[in-house]
C-alpha cells in the first residue's frame, strides 16, 4: 500500500513557510532557544478566533491551513495528529494560576485549550469535519504513531488524510529543560551545532502538517513507503538489527537508499548512535544531520519529513544542509532515523512517487 | 484484512474496587465508589465528592512493583496492565509480536503540580524529578518496560475518549497484521489540575452524580485504569482459556460542534454509534446493552439521549452509566467500560444506573436501575465521547 504525500506545510525556526526557496540560505541563531518564524496569521485565520488561540495552536492552523490550500483539499476525510507536550502554554497558566489563586475558582479557557487534542479538535471545528480524529502523544514517536494511524486508514478506505505533528518551546518548558541539561551551557551558534563533541544540544519547536493521499497525482511531493519505531533498545548491535530488519521487510539494501537523514542533535552522547550507524548499516550513504535547522524537540522529525519529501520532489539538496558524502543524480530514496533521548527510535522510509 | 480481534483478558483499577472480581462484586451489590476525598491534597476535599481508588500512593507501590515516588498514574496503569496480561494466560509465547497502547490525559501531572508549587515562586527551584512522568508517553513507557512489551509502545490522548480510540488503534494493529497481541486501554489518576480544571466549566456534582436524571446536577470525577488483551485469532486459539468476546465494530467520529459542550441532536454520538454499527454488520435491534457515557452533565446526557433516540427508536436495548459507580475516570472511562462490556458479555448481566430518581421527560426510555441477569446477551454498545467533539463507540460480540 502506498501512501503519497500531496502536500505539506511547515512552520519552522526556517524560513519555511509561504518561503519562496527551498532552505536557500539558514537563519542563524546564537543561543539553546530556536523559536519559529510565525507568518501573519491574520491572512490565514479569522482575526476572532486568533485572540484565544496560544502560539501552538495559531502555528498548527496556519499550518494545517496552508497543507490543505496546497492539496486542493477544502476537507479531508481523517484528522490525525502527534504531540509530545500538547498545549504546554496553556497547561502552565492553568497550573500557574490554581498554585498562586490555591485552588479558587479560575478561567476554564486555559484548561479547556490543554487538552492534548485541542489542536485536532480545532481544525475539525474550524472546517466542519466529521471524520476520525485523533491524538498521539508518545514523546518522541508521537508523529510516527500519527504516520502510522493515517496509512492504516487509507488502506482501510479513507482517501485522505490530513497528518501533523507539533510541539511548542515555552519559556517554562525551556527553563525547566535548561535545567535538565538537555542543552548546551553557554551560547551556541546553530550553523556550528555538530563541530566540536560537546554536551547538549539546542532547544527547538515547530508545526508541520501533511495530506496523506491514498491515489497518485502528478504534484505528489513523494511516498512514504513504511514507517517503524522501536522502544528502549538494549544497545547498538540491537538497534543495527533493527534498521536492518526494517529495511529487509522492504527488500531495500543499503546502495538502494540514496539519502539518510539522521537525528544528530550536537550532544555528544546523544550522536553517537548516528556515528556508528554511519560507519555500519548507514555506511556509503550520503546523510544529512537536520537539527541544526529546527533544533531538537520530540517531534522534529515532522520538520525531517517535510524536508526529505522537499528534497526529493526537487531532487535537490539545498547546498545550505552540508551533506556528507556523494549524492547520485537522482534522488529516489531517503530514508530517516532518529531516536528522542534513546526511548523512542523511529524510521521513516520515502521514495519518489 | 478483515480479521477478528478478541478479547483475552481484563484488567482493572477504580474506585470500586482494585481487581475484576472485587470490581464485579461492587457493580452486582449496587456499592459506588463515590465519596468524599480521601486520598487527593485539595482544597476542595468534603466539598467536592470523587470516586477515589481505595489506595495511598504507598499502598499502590507494593500492588504495583513501582517505587513510592512513582507517578500515581503510573502505578494505576500498571496494576490494570498487569491484571489483564496475566488473566489472558498468554504467558510469553516465543515470538508473538505485542504491543501496549495506553491513553492518559493528565499523564504525571499529579506529580507536575507538586513541582509547580515551589517552581512558580522561583524557576530554578521545583525538584525535577517530579517531571519525569508529565509526558504522557512517559507513563506508558514505564509500564511497557516493566510488562515488557517493546514491538509497539504508544499513548493517546483525546480527552474522555482517549481509551475508546487506544481499544480502535490495538485492534487495527492486529488487523492490519503487525501485531499478534495489544494490551490497550487507558488510566488517569485523580489530579488537582483537572479537578480544578472541570470545576471551573461548573460541570461538578456536589453530591453523588446521578447520570441521566431530570434532575442532574453534574458530573463527578473518578480514577482508575482499565485495559483489554487484544488478540489475533491464531493466538486466540493458542490460549487455554475461551475469549471474553470479539471487537465486532468501532467508530470515531468528529462533532465539530464546539470545543466543550456536544451538539443538541447528538450528531457526534449518533456518527460514532451508527458507524460502529454498520462496521459490525448489526442492526439496532442486535444490541442487548448500551453501557451510556452518561457523565451527568446536562449537556452530555441530552445530547447521548437525543442521538440513542434517533438511533434506536422504538425499541431500546437495556442501558446504563456506570459512572454512578466510578465517576468518569476520563482517559481511563472507555478502559474500565470496556472491561465493564467484556465481562457483561461472559456473565450475562447487565449493570444498573445508580441514583436514578426521575427519568429525563424528553426521553422515551429509561436506563436500568437494577443488576439483572441477561443470560443471551450476544452484543454490547459502549459510548466515549470527549471534548472538542472527539466521540468514539466501541461494540462487543458474544462469540
Amino acid at each position: 500500500m502506498q501512501v503519497y504525500i500531496r502536500s505539506a506545510a511547515s512552520i519552522s525556526p526556517q524560513n519555511t513557510f509561504n518561503s519562496p526557496s527551498f532552505l536557500g540560505e539558514l537563519v542563524e541563531y546564537n543561543g539553546t532557544r530556536l523559536n519559529c518564524i510565525e507568518p501573519d496569521y491574520n491572512e490565514a485565520i479569522d482575526p476572532k478566533l486568533i485572540r484565544r488561540m496560544s502560539r501552538i495552536i495559531k502555528m498548527s492552523i496556519a499550518s494545517a491551513l496552508a497543507c490543505l490550500k496546497g492539496a486542493l483539499v477544502d476537507n479531508p476525510a481523517a484528522i490525525v495528529t502527534g504531540t509530545a507536550y500538547g498545549c504546554l502554554e496553556d497547561t502552565g497558566t492553568f497550573l500557574t494560576n490554581m498554585v498562586e489563586f490555591d485552588e479558587e475558582p479560575l478561567s476554564p479557557v486555559a484548561f479547556v485549550q490543554s487538552t492534548h487534542n485541542t489542536i485536532g479538535a480545532q481544525i475539525a471545528l474550524l472546517l466542519k469535519c466529521n471524520g476520525y480524529n485523533n491524538t498521539f502523544v508518545n514523546g518522541g514517536i508521537s508523529f510516527e504513531n500519527a504516520l502510522i494511524d493515517a496509512a492504516m486508514l487509507l488502506s482501510e478506505g479513507t482517501p485522505n488524510i490530513l497528518v501533523g505533528g507539533m510541539d511548542e518551546i515555552t519559556d517554562m518548558s525551556y527553563a525547566i529543560l535548561t535545567r535538565t541539561g538537555l542543552y548546551r551551557r553557554g551560547p551556541v551558534s546553530n550553523l556550528t551545532l555538530f563541530e566540536p563533541g560537546l554536551k547538549g544540544t539546542i532547544g527547538g519547536e515547530g508545526a508541520s502538517f501533511f495530506l496523506l493521499a491514498d491515489s497518485h497525482s502528478k504534484d505528489d511531493l513523494a511516498c512514504i513507503d513504511a514507517v517503524s519505531t522501536f522502544h528502549k533498545p538494549g544497545n547498538i548491535v540491537e538497534i543495527t538489527e533493527q534498521v536492518r530488519s526494517f529495511l529487509s521487510a522492504k527488500a531495500v539494501s543499503s546502495e538502494d537508499i540514496d539519502l539518510v537523514v539522521l537525528g544528530d542533535n550536537g550532544d555528544l552522547k546523544n550522536d553517537k548512535v548516528y556515528a556508528e550507524l554511519r560507519k555500519t548499516v548507514f555506511n556509503g550513504i550520503p546523510s544529512i544531520s537536520y537539527k541544526n535547522l529546527c533544533g531538537e524537540y520530540p517531534v522534529s522529525t515532522a520538520f525531517a519529513l517535510w524536508m526529505s519529501a522537499n528534497i526529493i520532489k526537487s531532487n535537490n539538496i539545498p547546498a545550505s544542509l552540508n551533506h556528507r558524502g556523494n549524492v547520485k543524480e537522482k534522488i529516489r530514496r531517503v530514508l530517516i532515523y532518529n531516536h528522542y533521548q534513546n526511548i523512542h527510535h523511529s524510521l521513516i522510509l520515502l521514495s519518489s512517487c | 484484512m478483515e480479521a477478528a480481534v478478541f478479547v483475552a483478558g481484563a484488567g482493572i483499577i477504580s474506585g470500586i474496587g482494585n481487581n475484576v472480581p472485587d470490581v464485579l462484586s461492587a457493580l452486582e451489590n449496587s456499592t459506588t465508589g463515590v465519596d468524599t476525598i480521601n486520598y487527593l491534597r485539595t482544597n476542595h476535599r468534603g466539598h467536592l465528592p470523587a470516586s477515589e481508588v481505595k489506595l495511598s500512593n504507598d499502598e499502590l507501590a507494593l500492588l504495583s512493583g513501582f517505587p513510592q515516588s512513582t507517578s500515581r498514574n503510573v502505578m494505576l496503569s500498571m496494576v490494570a496492565a498487569k491484571e489483564a496480561w496475566d488473566n489472558s494466560g498468554i504467558g510469553n509465547i516465543p515470538g508473538l509480536r505485542t504491543g501496549f497502547v495506553s491513553a492518559t490525559t493528565i499523564g504525571g501531572m499529579d506529580q507536575t503540580e507538586n513541582f509547580f508549587i515551589d517552581f512558580v515562586a522561583d524557576h530554578s527551584k521545583g525538584r525535577l524529578r517530579n517531571l519525569i512522568y508529565h509526558e504522557c508517553g512517559n507513563v506508558t513507557s514505564a509500564v511497557a518496560e516493566k510488562l515488557g512489551i517493546k514491538n509497539h509502545v504508544s499513548t493517546i490522548s483525546t480527552a474522555c475518549s482517549s481509551s475508546a480510540n487506544a481499544i480502535m488503534y490495538g485492534a487495527r494493529l492486529i488487523k492490519h497484521n503487525i501485531l499478534d497481541a495489544v494490551l490497550a486501554g487507558g488510566t488517569d489518576a485523580l489530579t488537582r489540575f483537572t479537578l480544578n480544571g472541570f470545576n471551573t466549566l461548573l460541570i461538578l456534582d456536589e453530591q453523588p452524580c446521578q447520570p441521566f436524571d431530570q434532575n442532574r446536577r453534574g458530573l463527578n470525577l473518578g480514577e482508575g485504569a482499565g485495559y483489554v488483551l487484544l488478540v489475533s485469532e491464531r493466538v486466540a486459539t493458542a490460549l487455554k482459556k475461551d475469549p471474553y468476546c470479539s471487537i465486532s465494530g468501532y467508530c470515531n467520529f468528529n462533532d465539530a460542534f464546539h470545543q466543550t459542550a456536544s451538539s443538541p441532536e447528538g450528531d457526534g454520538p449518533f456518527g460514532a454509534m451508527s458507524g460502529a454499527l454498520k462496521m459490525s454488520g448489526l442492526q439496532p435491534g442486535d444490541i442487548d446493552y448500551i453501557n451510556l457515557h452518561g457523565t451527568g452533565t446536562q449537556n452530555n446526557d441530552s445530547s447521548e439521549g437525543a442521538a440513542v433516540k434517533r438511533l434506536f427508536e422504538p425499541h431500546y436495548p437495556k442501558m446504563s452509566s456506570t459512572k454512578s459507580f466510578t465517576g468518569h475516570t476520563l482517559g481511563a472511562s472507555a478502559g474500565i467500560e470496556a472491561v465493564f462490556s467484556a465481562l457483561a458479555i461472559r456473565g450475562g448481566i447487565v449493570y444498573p444506573n445508580l441514583r436514578l430518581q426521575t427519568p429525563m421527560t424528553e426521553l422515551p426510555f429509561v436506563p436500568e436501575t437494577t443488576f439483572s441477569r441477561m443470560p443471551g446477551l450476544r452484543n454490547v454498545l459502549s459510548n466515549s465521547f470527549g471534548f472538542g467533539g472527539n466521540c468514539s463507540s466501541l461494540i462487543f460480540s458474544k462469540l
